[in-house]
């Protein structure tokens, strides 16, 4: 469902050259609840990005849900992206000024549902995440926690078949990282594809199934996470 | 999405509003300026008759000193002189003709308490109303019989059978003027042609006169003309008939041709003309004889001061470095939004998305520029009737009509469409990864 092959991305400056993934390889099933660890400038986030088609690639080859994007040009790769992903990120990334529906909204609109379909959709997600009542708020009036169920809505709104979770649970306290994790953990039983970067061991042992970067590669899988987390 | 756009833009702009006020107020001070400038020019080299101004010529025939151009180079004198302007009336060649002269009265109104009052008068020949497309309240002008049998007959103003006779119609009534009765053909509504095409010699911006009379009887009663006269050698005897039979130019001559044969054929004509004079001793100068329509003989004229376009031109200037300014502020706001426009991205917006969303916000700034220019250009064209007083031609001047009024709004917004294009185009290159931690 996705599949990287050999994947390098490098950074060039003038005087600096960067490798933040080489030879970068990972395939990701249909279903899958995937952590992703590793310490930090590891490439983690890159490799995020990529997946998420946020950015391109030096070398190798990307496919995802079974679609060459190497040759993708912007309005294919901004379409893809929109169908098939959703984001959400550590630092929740909504629009201050724009309310909670108008917040999940945002995918919607790119997508081209009409007037009745996104409501349809938005109050269905709200609705999920225990927020339905509060659509006409602004961000900053939701702790922490809500803002994050909110992010969680905008990003499953569309109905992707992929989550990429960048920490989600990093700027939360436990009692909320845990409620934000279980529901991911229900949205995932539900076969939606969940990759998650995190840094908290706990958390990546709750995946299904564990991977850890170091220098940009692919170091360790499933036991070897513990063991190198343990270490 | 051109809702959800316009929904966003205005969003942008209450989130922003210092910079977002601070481009307001460079478009619409930039607007103001050139739109005040540029509706002075506008009322000023407007068509004053639209509909007629094609075939509507000015009539010039080379009378001049042998030695000297009436105007440097080679121009024929502005206006003909009575011996000229009655011989080309007389023979009637063109589908309509008129002659005439700025002339003043004094107007003694029937009621014992009003007392004599100065009007602006204009002596001319019947097709004066017809050629002109002067409207009327009441009546009409009067026939070529009038002219011909010398009769008192009169046209007079909306605002003069206001104060003469309350405003009641006065058709068959009459007015005494300088101690003789007129008979009251036609009552004209407000008629106000800026510039005062038919008589650019005397006030071109000034109002349209107030009477009108057969020119025949003006010179009948030795009525001599308050408008512009030249003369390129003397009159000789102090008399009327002297005068009428000079080489003074102090008529205006206008002929109504509808086709180019038309014109042609009048050309022979006068051509024709001028080798009869010239056998008779007169027009020392080469033919140089001349037809101009209504806005050719505006230009000849120069009826809008080099000073007008020169101010335009500084006006236009005053604009640019306002849409500068404008382009420096939309750069500024739209680098503080690179977080939206990463997430935008990363939620699905193709670039030609972001393109829309941030051009129509500048379209939007545009409009509120433009309203607000409006109302700067009204504010800067009530300063110029404060500096310069009031008149009717002030009047026209400082007032804008619909089609200035959408083309300050119009220009307002394409200026910031077209000062958006590359802060717009920068936003479009921000990459989806690259700010998501700013929002």
């Amino acid at each position: 469902m996705l599949s990287m092959q050999n994947i390098s991305m490098v950074y060039r400056t003038e005087t600096v050259e960067t490798h933040a993934l080489r030879d970068f390889s990972l395939d990701v099933e249909e279903g899958e609840f995937v952590s992703v660890t590793g310490p930090s400038g590891s490439g983690k986030t890159t490799f995020l990005n990529i997946a998420g088609l946020l950015e391109g690639f030096t070398s190798g080859r990307y496919s995802l849900d079974g679609k060459d994007t190497t040759q993708l040009d912007d309005a294919s790769r901004s379409r893809l992206r929109n169908e098939k992903i959703g984001f959400i990120f550590q630092s929740f990334n909504l629009i201050p000024e724009l309310d909670i529906f108008d917040n999940v909204d945002v995918p919607l609109r790119y997508r081209g549902f009409d007037s009745a379909e996104r409501r349809r959709r938005i109050d269905s997600v709200l609705d999920m995440v225990g927020l339905a009542s509060r659509k006409k708020h602004l961000p900053s009036q939701l702790s922490g926690g809500q803002q994050q169920r909110v992010a969680i809505a905008r990003a499953l709104a569309g109905e992707p078949r992929f989550l990429l979770a960048d920490e989600p649970t990093g700027n939360l306290d436990s009692a909320m990282a845990d409620s934000v994790m279980e529901l991911l953990e229900d949205i995932n039983s539900k076969g939606t594809t969940i990759i998650m970067v995190t840094h908290e061991p706990s958390l990546a042992a709750r995946a299904r199934r564990n991977i850890f970067v170091r220098d940009g590669q692919l170091s360790v899988e499933d036991a070897g996470l513990k063991v190198a987390i343990g270490s | 999405m051109l809702r959800y756009y316009v929904k966003l833009g205005a969003l942008s702009i209450r989130r922003n509003s210092i910079l977002s006020a601070l481009m307001v107020a460079a478009i619409a001070t930039g607007i103001g300026a050139c739109m005040t400038i540029v509706n002075i020019n506008y009322v000023m080299g407007g068509d004053p008759i639209p509909h007629k101004s094609k075939v509507l010529y000015h009539v010039q025939l080379d009378s001049w000193d042998p030695l000297e151009a009436a105007r440097e180079p080679d121009f024929p004198p502005s206006q003909v002189t009575y011996r000229d302007g009655t011989a080309l009336l007389a023979a009637a060649e063109a589908r309509r003709q008129v002659l005439s002269y700025r002339s003043s009265r004094v107007v003694e109104p029937a009621e014992r308490d009003q007392l004599p009052f100065m009007v602006n008068g204009r002596s001319t020949s019947a097709d004066f109303f017809t050629m002109f497309d002067t409207p009327f309240l009441y009546g009409a002008g009067w026939g070529a019989s009038a002219d011909e049998g010398q009769e008192h007959v009169a046209v007079i103003t909306k605002e003069i059978n206001e104060r003469l006779f309350g405003g009641r119609n006065s058709v068959g009534r009459f007015i005494v003027m300088n101690g003789d009765s007129y008979r009251i053909s036609g009552v004209m509504n407000s008629w106000a042609p800026t510039p005062k095409f038919y008589d650019v010699n005397n006030q071109s911006f000034g109002d349209a006169e107030e009477v009108y009379f057969p020119l025949s009887v003006s010179i009948a009663k030795e009525i001599s003309s308050d408008g512009n006269t030249n003369c390129w050698k003397p009159v000789g005897e102090n008399s009327y008939q002297a005068f009428l039979n000079s080489e003074c130019v102090w008529l205006q001559f206008w002929v109504e041709l509808h086709s180019v044969e038309e014109k042609e054929a009048y050309m022979l004509f006068l051509d024709a003309y001028a080798e009869t004079q010239k056998a008779l001793g007169r027009f020392a100068r080469p033919i140089n004889n001349r037809l101009s329509n209504v806005m050719q003989w505006m230009a000849v004229e120069e009826v809008v001061d080099d000073d007008i376009q020169v101010l335009l031109g500084l006006a236009v200037l005053f604009l640019i470095v306002c849409l500068l300014n404008t382009i420096g502020l939309l750069l500024a706001k739209i680098m503080r939004r690179c977080g939206d426009i990463s997430l935008r991205r990363a939620l699905g917006a193709s670039r030609s998305a972001i393109f829309s969303q941030y051009i129509v916000e500048a379209g939007l700034i545009g409009l509120t520029g433009g309203l607000f220019g409006v109302a700067l250009t009204w504010a800067g064209l009530q300063g110029i009737r404060g500096l310069y007083g009031n008149s009717g031609f002030l009047e026209r001047l400082v007032s804008m009509d619909w089609v200035m009024v959408l083309a300050a709004v119009g220009l307002a917004v394409v200026a910031a469409l077209g000062a958006a294009l590359y802060p717009t185009w920068r936003a479009c290159k921000i990459q989806p990864a690259s700010q998501l931690n700013s929002l």
